[in-house]
Formats: C-alpha cells, structure tokens, sequence
C-alpha cells in the first residue's frame, strides 16, 4: 500500500502529542487518509511516549507496521523505534542534546542533525519551542508544504498571543530549510488528494454521535481512556446544551444518568473496565425499570487496574455477564471514528426503542487514536421529538404493559395521570411490588415470569435491529478473519497487504457482538474454508460467544493481550502459517 | 421503533390535576413502625403545598423505609440500594420544574450511600431528602447501622457496637447543606412543617428523622426519644447561625434538639449550570441541526 509513517518519541511532557497532532493534522489537510497511534503511559512526566501518523491515499486502518521519519526528542527513542524504520528512513535529532552515529541505525536510514535549540533560541528562551525547528524539518522530508503546515501550527496557538504564533511559523520555516539543504524528501512522499479531511479521535466521533443523537446529559468519573469523551463534550456542553456532569464515582455517574433518563433526557455514561465494574448493579436497575441508557465500556489491559494506557478487548464477558439476574442489552463494537460515530447514535436509537441499556464497546486503541473521515460519513440523523410528545395509552395506564415485542409505553415524570413507580424490586404491570408481601403466592409467582418473559423478549427483538454481521471481502476466500471491535482494522489492513501478495482473504465482523441473530450468522459461517478469529484478549471471549451461540468452533485463533493493537504483519503472517489445530 | 401500538399518542386528560395522596398500595411496614408518621407527614406536606402528584418524584434506595414512593400518588424511582441521591440530582436536572424528594434510611443513606449524600450537599442541588433514621437495618433483621449507639447488641454485633456512629445533621452542616433539620416521627405536626419548609427551601434540604423501628431497636424506641426531644423552635435557637447550629448538632443524651438547625442561602447547582438556564433540559431542543460548524474544529 502507498503509505508514508512519521513518529515522533520522547518523554511525557516532551510534547509528543502536539508534535504528533500537527503532523498528522498536516496529512488530513492534504486530503489524505491518517491513522494516528498515541502511544503514552501512566505517568505525567518522563517515561517514553511516541505518536505515529500513518498517511495514506487510500483509508488506512491501523497504525501499520513501520515509519519513515522519525523525530527523536530523546536517545531512547531511537533505540526503541530503530528497528521499525523502512530504508529510506531519516532520524530527525538535535545534536545538541545527543549524537546519532549511522552505525546506530539499520541499514539505509540516516540520521539528520537538525539544530532546534539553536532555531528556538533566535525567537525566545523557552526551550519548548525547539519541537517548532523539529516539526518543520519533519514535514520537509515527509513531503508535507510548509504551507499546509503552518496554518496548522497558526491554528492550534491561535488562542495564545501573537508572538507564540509567530516563533512556531518562523522556528518551522528554520527547520523545513536546514532540511531542504541537508536532506531529500523520502521517496514515499504523498501528494494532494483533495479536500481537507476531518481528523478525530474514537471518543470525539462517541461525543459527537451522542451529542447528534439527542443525548442532553452526559455523568462521568475520570478513567482512562473514557475520559476525552467527557472532555470534548465538556468543551462543547454550552454550545450542545449538554449537561456534563464529573461525578464523585462511577455509581454516582451511573445512577445520576438513569435518574435523567427517567426524567425524560437522554443520557449516556462512560468508563473503563474498572468504573464498568461499579457500574453493574446499576445496569441492572436499568433493565429492571426499564430506562433507557447508553454506556461506554472503553477497555484498556486488564485485569484490576492493569495497564491504563494500554488496549485490550478483555471486558466482552464482563459486558455479557453485568448484573446479577438477567435482563436484556445490547453491545455494539465499533471499529474505526467514522464507525464509533454511527454506532453511537445507533446505541441511542435501540435504548430509547427498547428501553434497556445498550452498551458501546471501545477500547483504548479506538478511543484514543486518530483517523480521519470524510464529512459525509457525519450525517447527522434529524433531531429526535421530546419525549412529552409521545403520551402513552390514557386511562388504564400500566408502565410496564405486556407487550408482544416487551416494549411498554413510557411516561415521562410531569405528564398527568400516568404516575407510576419505576421499581427495582419485581413488580407488575403497574410498576407495583410483588417481591414482599406477595412473593410466592401462586398467582405472583406467575406474574414474576411473565415479567420476566416480557423484558427478556425485547432480546429476540434486538438481535434483529441491532446492525447485522458483515462479511468483505471475496466471499469464497480460502481464509476467512473472525474479529469484532477496534482489531478490525489492522486485520483489514492485513487483508490488503495479503491481496497485494495474490492471497485473497475475507473478513467477518460483527458491529454488534450481543445478540446475535444465529439465523443471520449461521449462513456467513457455513462458506467459511479456514477461520482464524482475531481478538486482544487472553481466552478468545468473542469466540467462545460465537461458538455458544451459533455452535461453530473458530478453526484457528491468534490472540494478543500484550497491551500492544495487533499490527497487519502479525495478522498477515499468521494467514500465511499452517493451520493449526483448531483448540478452542 | 420496537412497537409502534403501545406508543399511539392517545390525549391525557389533564382536567384535574390532584396533589399528592396515598396510591392504592397499603404500606407493609410491622404496625407501629415510625415510618408511618413520615408517609403521612410527606403527604400532608405537599398537599399544603398544593403540589400537584404529576409534578412530584419521590425516589428511594433499599430498606423499609424505602418502599415509601410506593405508597403515595406521585412518580417514584425505587432504585438499588443507597443510590438515592445521585438518581435524584439526575431526575432533577433533567427536570428542574420537578419537586424531587429523596427518601430512605440510615443504613442507605449514611453507610452505603455515605458518598453520594456529602457530595449533594456540596452541590446544592435543590431537592429535599428525607431519611428514616432508626439506627438499625430491619429489613436485613436487625444489624448495626452507622447511626446505632456505642456499645448497641445487635445481630451482626453481639457483644456491642464498637464504632463511633455518624451524626448525620453533623455531616450535613460540615458539608455544606442548606437546610439542615431533624423530626420525629412521633411528633407528625412538626415533622411536616420541617417538611414543607424543606421543599419550599431553594437548595438542598436535609431532613433526618428519628423513625423508630418496633420491632429490631428495642433501645431507641418512641419513649426514648419522647423523653429526650425538645424543639429548637422553643429554645430560641437562631437558624441561621451556623456555630449556634453546630453547638446543637453536638448535643445528645438526656436532651436531644429537633427542628430547623440552620438555613442558608446559596446558589443551587440547577441555577449555577449555565446550560439549564435555557430551561429544563427534558424541554430543550437535542440533536444537531447543523454539525457543520462543529465538524470544521476536525479539519
């Protein structure tokens, strides 16, 4: 694939990201496609963090395997990334924070001494702007117009003073021209494609989707990588009319949010595994009363506290298995921003439909990283009707009305005469108890499974409109991916990089994970020659979801719970191995 | 949309609007039960204030005291177990035209929800929360609460409590609540007038009452407290002098202080969130008409 990789490393509060922000920005303006990595750790200063952007003229969907420019803020950083530079490859460095011997480097990268201190010292003293020096002779060889460039750098310190603006345009120009007369482009370099394309994060495109799908509230505790969410719509709450509230913890978050969605607003929360986890007994609540609600699972390494700036899709059976008892729910998997912005505005239409809460399944690799979409695939849906507009049936008005689907019709708290009592105890139509004193008596005993009968319905409803499995790619491929979640995109890289090789090889991919429509999946399985399903996590738990449900054992499995996203070489490698023999 | 019959927009007659009274569910509290006096003292309290029941949401967490919504007319949240205060700020800022009245016991409230209830009073949040304090849990059978005295036989504490019980009006002063008060349930008349004045109040009212459990508390019974109590109202105590509030937070023993401790003025949380001034939220317009300015800070 025509690609070209820039990363960029140091130590947190280096700024990496920023350097890496405006880079990657750079590409999205030309009109090219970007995935970006944001690989930090936990810690606010010192370590190592590295950011990589990954242009491409056609949409790529993971990180990829290998860079061609790297800008190294520390030594460590060429130590660490060496090895996954292409020939072709220049180091970026200063030497007057260290040296950078050819012999260092594997064969056909150079190093390229760029005198950053020494270009920040003509406008000030701070030493910060050297990244400006690095940033310019960056794009230089990267193929990026000093132009492009420095309306990027112009636009993210527009908000400081003049004179910051001006340092950034004047140490970039000093760096772009060091390099120009030391260095050529790298033979990679990418052109043009078109109209600027929108960069964003996978929780940006989460808010945004909320905010489009109606979502006036938002409660959340910080946990990484769910908190973003709640800082963008934060940022945007007064211009959205979004009530964004930091509660005191994950149970207050939760139950903050249910109160609102009874109350008539649509709501959503967000967490990690660990928040998750404190969350379940409200999840339950929500089933039980029947309240519409979003929440965002974005797994990072678990287990516990685990690695917090690391991925993982290891929480699906904590997903499947919330609460105790049982009670309808959905997980969407979104894979890729312009994909989490669908599902998400697709979460608020199945909870509002089925009044019970859907879940969104992130993880770190989806929430934190960038990738660039195009306008269009941000459509917003037209923008829902207040729920006082929908009155229930009048009269012999029963909340939770036995329905053929198991949907009830829902009053909202100021509406006259529908009272009723949202109860998380087992209650009857009317929403009234029988879990005191009518518990056990012979015709409660009957109305607690019709109840029960009644909310699990919705299951068999939702397995219908929840989005279907989808299989690209050529449908007889001798080699068929099983993968959910943010993975899909390195194995769709893959799947390119094998087709290029004349492997053909095809994708299955479930949007959402639970349920699943057996008679659906069943089909798209059967033409299946070798299935080698794809997840990061120990056990292979959407695997073993697929074999309970549909009684199809997945033939081969490569699993990956290092803390690292899979990258297209191990996926496309393990395409090119035997089968193995298929234990599950 | 899952089933389009049961959502038929059917027109709601909205002739009459009654206030709050009793549902058609009896309570199933053990006869005697302190709650009683405080079912009808919510009662009595909203119909002063004419409220009307459509209008009113009454949420509770776990515990006897807790099956209280069930028993009036208005809309209820009946939730899990001492979540009550975060599903109220919830109700309430998805709807501040709402009257929203937190109810439950000691053990919801001041052990399991302990969080939640510092952190409501910290916020002001405008809504009134009313707990039936009877320094046991009953519903479990008769454990230690975090209000059961020093040295307590209980169940779950045979040979006595060895735990300093929380001061719930304590709490409540030192964190920042507006209205801080304490009733008996033996004492219904003044109980709703603590009450009332308390959903009347802009801000977060705190009203604890003693609400004696019958049957599992055998030492903070009607007599023992019909012994001790005597009215702030009487004794020419000043409501709005926090230190004079504090000093009468601390007494107990022989002579026990109810009433209104302190009231104060501050913003509420409703009215400090700029984007609620536009009206309640459940009103609002949502979704996006126009992503495209939003969409531009991508580029």
């Amino acid at each position: 694939m025509q690609e070209l990789s820039v990363r960029v490393g140091g130590q947190a509060g280096d700024g990496i990201a920023s350097v890496g922000e405006a880079i990657a920005r750079s590409f999205s303006r030309m009109g090219l496609h970007v995935f970006a990595l944001n690989a930090y750790q936990s810690v606010i200063r010192g370590g190592h963090v590295w950011f990589q952007a990954r242009a491409s003229p056609r949409r790529s969907y993971s990180q990829g395997d290998a860079a061609d420019v790297l800008y190294a803020l520390d030594k460590a950083t060429v130590e660490i990334h060496a090895a996954q530079l292409r020939p072709g490859a220049v180091v970026v460095h200063d030497p007057e924070k260290f040296a950078v011997a050819p012999s260092e480097l594997p064969a056909g990268v150079t190093p390229l001494a760029v005198p950053t201190l020494e270009i920040a010292r003509k406008y000030t003293s701070q030493s910060i702007l050297q990244n400006a020096g690095g940033v310019g002779a960056v794009a230089f060889l990267a193929g990026i117009p000093l132009d492009v460039l420095h309306q990027v750098l112009v636009d993210s310190f527009g908000k400081k003073k003049g004179e910051v603006v001006d340092w950034n345009v004047g140490a970039s120009t000093d760096g772009y021209k060091f390099a120009e007369g030391h260095a050529s482009p790298n033979a990679r370099v990418l052109t043009r494609q078109g109209p600027a394309k929108l960069l964003l994060t996978g929780n940006q495109a989460i808010a945004l989707g909320a905010a489009a799908a109606g979502c006036k509230f938002l409660a959340q505790y910080p946990m990484t990588p769910a908190s973003t969410i709640m800082h963008w719509m934060a940022a945007h709450a007064r211009t959205l009319g979004v009530v964004v509230k930091q509660a005191e913890d994950e149970l207050a978050a939760i139950h903050m949010a249910i109160g609102a969605s009874f109350a008539g607003v649509r709501s959503m929360t967000a967490t990690s595994g660990g928040g998750f986890s404190l969350m379940v007994e409200a999840l339950g609540m929500a089933g039980m009363t029947e309240t519409p609600l979003v929440v965002v699972e974005s797994q990072r390494s678990g287990p516990s506290t685990g690695l917090p700036t690391k991925t993982e899709q290891g929480d699906l059976n904590l997903m499947l298995g919330a609460g105790q008892g049982e009670f309808p729910r959905a997980i969407l998997a979104p894979s890729h921003p312009a994909d989490a912005y669908a599902a998400t505005i697709d979460a608020f239409r199945l909870a509002e439909d089925w009044q019970t809460p859907i879940l969104l399944a992130s993880d770190f690799h989806l929430s934190e990283n960038f990738a660039t979409v195009d306008r269009e695939e941000l459509q917003a849906p037209p923008p829902p009707t207040s729920l006082f507009t929908v009155a229930p049936n009048g009269g012999d008005y029963r909340r939770y009305q036995n329905t053929p689907s198991g949907v009830s019709p829902r009053a909202i708290p100021g509406q006259a005469g529908l009272q009723f009592i949202a109860g998380s105890d087992e209650h009857d139509e009317r929403g009234h108890l029988i879990s005191d004193v009518k518990a056990g008596i012979p015709l409660w005993i009957s109305e607690r499974q019709r109840m029960m009968d009644k909310r699990m319905r919705k299951l068999e409803g939702l397995a219908g409109a929840v989005p279907a499995p989808v299989l690209e790619g050529p449908p007889d491929a001798p080699v068929t991916f099983v993968t959910w979640g943010s993975t899909i995109g390195a194995v769709r890289d893959a799947i390119a990089e094998l087709a290029e090789q004349g492997r053909p090889a095809n994708l299955l991919r479930f949007p959402a994970v639970y349920p699943l429509d057996v008679a659906r999946v069943r089909p798209l399985l059967a033409g299946a020659r070798r299935t080698i399903l794809v997840e990061a996590n120990y056990s292979g738990q959407f695997g073993r979801l697929l074999r309970a449900e549909t009684g199809f054992a997945i033939g081969d499995r490569l699993l990956k719970y290092d803390g690292e996203p899979f990258s297209p070489h191990e996926i496309v490698a393990r395409a090119l191995e035997a089968p193995s023999d298929g234990r599950q | 949309m899952a089933d389009s019959s049961v959502r038929s927009p059917v027109a709601v007659p909205a002739a009459t609007l009654p206030v709050v009274g009793k549902s058609e569910t009896k309570p199933t509290w053990c006869p005697g039960c302190g709650d009683f006096g405080v079912v009808a003292a919510i009662e009595m309290a909203l119909k002063r204030l004419a409220i009307p029941s459509h209008e009113v949401v009454l949420v509770s967490g776990i515990g006897c005291s807790s099956n209280l919504p069930h028993f009036l007319s208005s809309y209820g949240f009946h939730g899990v177990h001492g979540r009550v205060l975060p599903v109220a700020e919830g109700i309430r800022w998805a709807n501040h035209g709402l009257t929203v009245i937190g109810t439950g016991g000691d053990g919801d409230g001041f052990g399991i929800g302990v969080g939640h209830f510092v952190h409501t009073m910290r916020r002001n949040v405008d809504l009134t929360y009313v707990t039936m304090d009877n320094q046991i849990y009953g519903l479990t059978t008769g454990q230690a609460s975090p209000t059961s005295s020093l040295g307590h036989t209980t169940k779950s504490t045979p040979t006595g409590v060895i735990e300093n019980p929380i001061d719930p009006v304590a709490l409540a002063l030192a964190s920042g609540a507006t209205y801080v008060a304490r009733g008996f349930s033996g004492d219904v008349k003044h109980l709703v007038d603590l009450i009332a004045n308390g959903i009347r109040h802009k801000g977060f009212a705190f009203v604890d009452v003693f609400s004696p459990c019958v049957t599992y508390n055998k030492i903070n019974t009607f007599d023992f407290f019909r012994q001790r109590v005597y009215k702030l109202e009487s004794a020419g105590h000043d409501p709005s002098n926090l230190v004079r509030a504090w000093e009468r937070a601390l007494e107990w023993g022989d002579k026990i202080p109810i009433g209104l401790f302190y009231r104060t003025e501050r913003p509420t949380y409703e009215e400090l969130e700029e984007v609620l001034h536009a009206g309640p939220l459940a009103r609002q317009p949502a979704g996006l008409v126009d992503p495209g300015p939003i969409l531009d800070e991508f580029v």
